[in-house]
């Protein structure tokens, strides 16, 4: 009788990582038992197979961008995630509270804070990670959402358009300051948020 | 108890989002409140189609989504999606048993093991031995008698030439075994409507959880199965059974060959006096929460389909074969040492392919009929995602759907997906 191996979650972990990324108790049991689900090895950790085995996450376009998004070390395939980190990843989404904001001004940024889901997003199109989007990795990613159907040309001016409108310092790469500038009206905090069940 | 378990289905009525219109999911209603509800999920779903969500996250620019163009945020709404897939999808859930709502006291249902009360604990402990040291014994018992019987029932009747004695003989002989051995699996059926049940010449189509089916449908009357020919045990059972009565044993080359399949089906069928074929057309065992696309190849054949909706009671215990987890003899040992299985099946009426419609259509019309009786969800996506990667034609959609919306309302093609709502432009 009891779980499987051990990998059962403590006590302790589940006060960590509430502390850290502020999921509530059953949402992280939950969120363990879907962990758990996925890993088909068995082995406390997630590998890209495990991710790309789920219907939805293959047929979307930036699906290995957001798979790329929960290994942070690098792009290794050996690489594993575990649940700490799987959750810190998830963190993002979670929607902003209210009486979160009036919080301790100074304890760190809460992982997701508006700022914290802007950076995410940068990331994920950021891939070299210089804190600059330059001209070829925004077209890697236009690519990746439009597939075959628009040309090489087209892309790339529309890549351009996007670079001038948002570029303010003239290096023709769009900073991160630049990118929360040009995105400062979207209501990141219902666009980026995930509404999670208790 | 057993009048209780009519139960249906919840009145959630959520809907997935609409763009991924070749995988759409709804729960129907079909009113009284349930017995044994779903767990529900772990987020909810918002937001509509891509269309929609595309014009809320541009709408901080001057341009309407009409004259196109690129916006950064626009891969925020592939980027939440993919995110909500990783936390809660439709399809692998499937694949796996169904979680109850509360703890039927079988190990096996219980994922997270908390220690309860010294109370519980013996109580499941009183279970166990009560599963396992009485109820297993007898029911073994049981299953070896039936089996036997049926091999050797069935090839006393074949030696009878073929006359009117030897089919009621023969149907005799098969009805015996197979209630002998859903007896031997405490099983609890409840049939309704059973003026549609299938008719000679007819072809029965159900949805697939485990190898049981076949001894639940057979058990109110005789079918005609189809299968591949095994070795081995299963091998001797299936000879005999054809000496009594025609069954459709294919070898495995001739499996590969779908011209070959067809036909023969076909002549099984066009001979009125054949019993119905029994088909499963998911082609995998899904856990008996949701019906996964239907293969085409079965409406493909001609005649009159009777659709057959089975829902299992999952408290009694899991009836579903995780065939990648556990083998047919582990499978058949947990079936022997649960509660009970516990069934109801649904006949349906009789449905031919109409006028203009197409064989995916039609699978599709079968399909929708199954899941609301059974209280199932209708899912479009297909059964052997449990093994097969997903094709690339789905992403390709999704990328043409969004390329029209970054050229501008000059091609818009996305129009047609949007009116196809229940069809799905799946090819095999």
């Amino acid at each position: 009788m009891g779980s499987r191996a051990s990998t059962l979650l403590r006590e302790e972990e589940i006060e960590e990582i509430k502390k850290e990324t502020g999921f509530s108790h059953s949402q992280i049991t939950r969120l363990y038992s879907r962990f758990t689900s996925l890993d088909k090895g068995e082995n406390g950790t997630l590998s890209r197979e495990d991710f790309q085995r789920i219907p939805e996450l293959a047929i979307n376009p930036l699906g290995d961008r957001i798979i790329n998004a929960f290994f942070p070390e690098g792009l290794d395939r050996e690489d594993q995630v575990n649940f700490r980190g799987f959750m810190r990843t998830l963190a993002h989404f979670r929607p902003i509270e209210d009486n979160e904001k009036n919080k301790d001004p100074t304890a760190s940024e809460p992982l997701n804070s508006r700022t914290n889901k802007l950076l995410f997003a940068f990331r994920l199109y950021d891939l070299d990670r210089d804190d600059k989007i330059s001209r070829d990795e925004l077209l890697q990613v236009l690519r990746m959402m439009v597939g075959v159907n628009i040309s090489d040309e087209q892309l790339g001016s529309i890549a351009d358009r996007t670079i001038q409108e948002a570029d303010q310092n003239g290096d023709n790469s769009i900073s991160f300051n630049e990118f929360i500038k040009v995105l400062e009206k979207v209501d990141v905090e219902q666009k980026m948020s995930i509404r999670f069940l208790h | 108890i057993v009048k209780q378990l009519v139960f249906s289905n919840l009145t959630i009525g959520y809907r997935c989002d609409s763009h991924l219109d070749s995988c759409m999911a709804t729960l129907t209603t079909v009113g009284e409140t349930s017995v044994c509800p779903l767990i529900p999920g772990l987020i909810q779903r918002e937001g509509g189609s891509m269309e929609q969500e595309m014009g809320e996250l541009r709408r901080y620019r001057t341009q309407s989504i009409s004259r196109g163009e690129f916006a950064l945020s626009d891969s925020f709404y592939f980027y939440r999606k993919g995110l909500e897939s990783i936390v809660d999808d439709q399809v692998t859930q499937r694949f796996s048993s169904e979680e109850l709502v509360s703890w039927n006291l079988l190990t096996r249902t219980n994922h997270n093991f908390h220690y309860i009360s010294l109370r519980l604990t013996i109580i499941w402990g009183l279970g166990v031995i009560i599963r396992y040291c009485v109820l297993f014994p007898l029911r073994i018992t049981l299953a070896i008698i039936g089996l036997s019987w049926l091999v050797i029932g069935t090839t006393l009747v074949g030696f009878l030439p073929k006359n009117r004695v030897k089919t009621w003989l023969s149907e005799l002989v098969h009805l015996m075994c197979y209630r002998i051995c859903a007896r031997g699996l405490s099983a609890t059926i409840q049939y309704h409507n059973k003026e549609n049940k299938p008719q000679k010449g007819g072809i029965c189509v159900a949805n697939h959880t485990s190898p049981i089916d076949i001894v639940i449908l057979a058990n109110d009357g005789c079918y005609a199965m189809v299968g591949q020919c095994h070795g081995g045990l299963m091998g001797v059972i299936q000879r005999s059974m054809v000496r009594s009565c025609p069954h459709v044993w294919f070898e495995r080359s001739e499996m590969r060959d779908r011209h070959a399949v067809t036909s023969r089906l076909r002549a099984h069928v066009a001979a009125k006096t054949n019993l119905p074929i029994l088909i499963f057309p998911e082609g995998t065992c899904i856990n008996n929460t949701s019906v996964m696309m239907f293969k085409k190849g079965s409406f493909e054949i001609g005649g009159t389909i009777y659709p057959v909706a089975i829902k299992y009671d999952p408290r009694f215990g899991d009836a579903f074969w995780n065939s990648a987890k556990y083998n047919m003899v582990s499978y058949l040992l947990r079936m022997m040492t649960s509660w009970a299985i516990v069934v109801n099946v649904w006949y349906l009426p009789p449905m031919t392919r109409e006028e203009g419609e197409d064989a995916a259509q039609f699978a599709n019309r079968v399909k929708s009929a199954i899941a609301h009786q059974g209280g199932l969800l209708d899912m479009a996506w297909d059964g052997s995602l449990k093994r097969d990667k997903v094709k690339e034609e789905f992403k390709e959609q999704q990328q043409k759907m969004y390329s029209s919306m970054v050229v501008g309302k000059k091609r818009r093609k996305s129009e047609t997906f949007r009116k196809d709502n229940q069809d799905t432009v799946i090819l095999e």
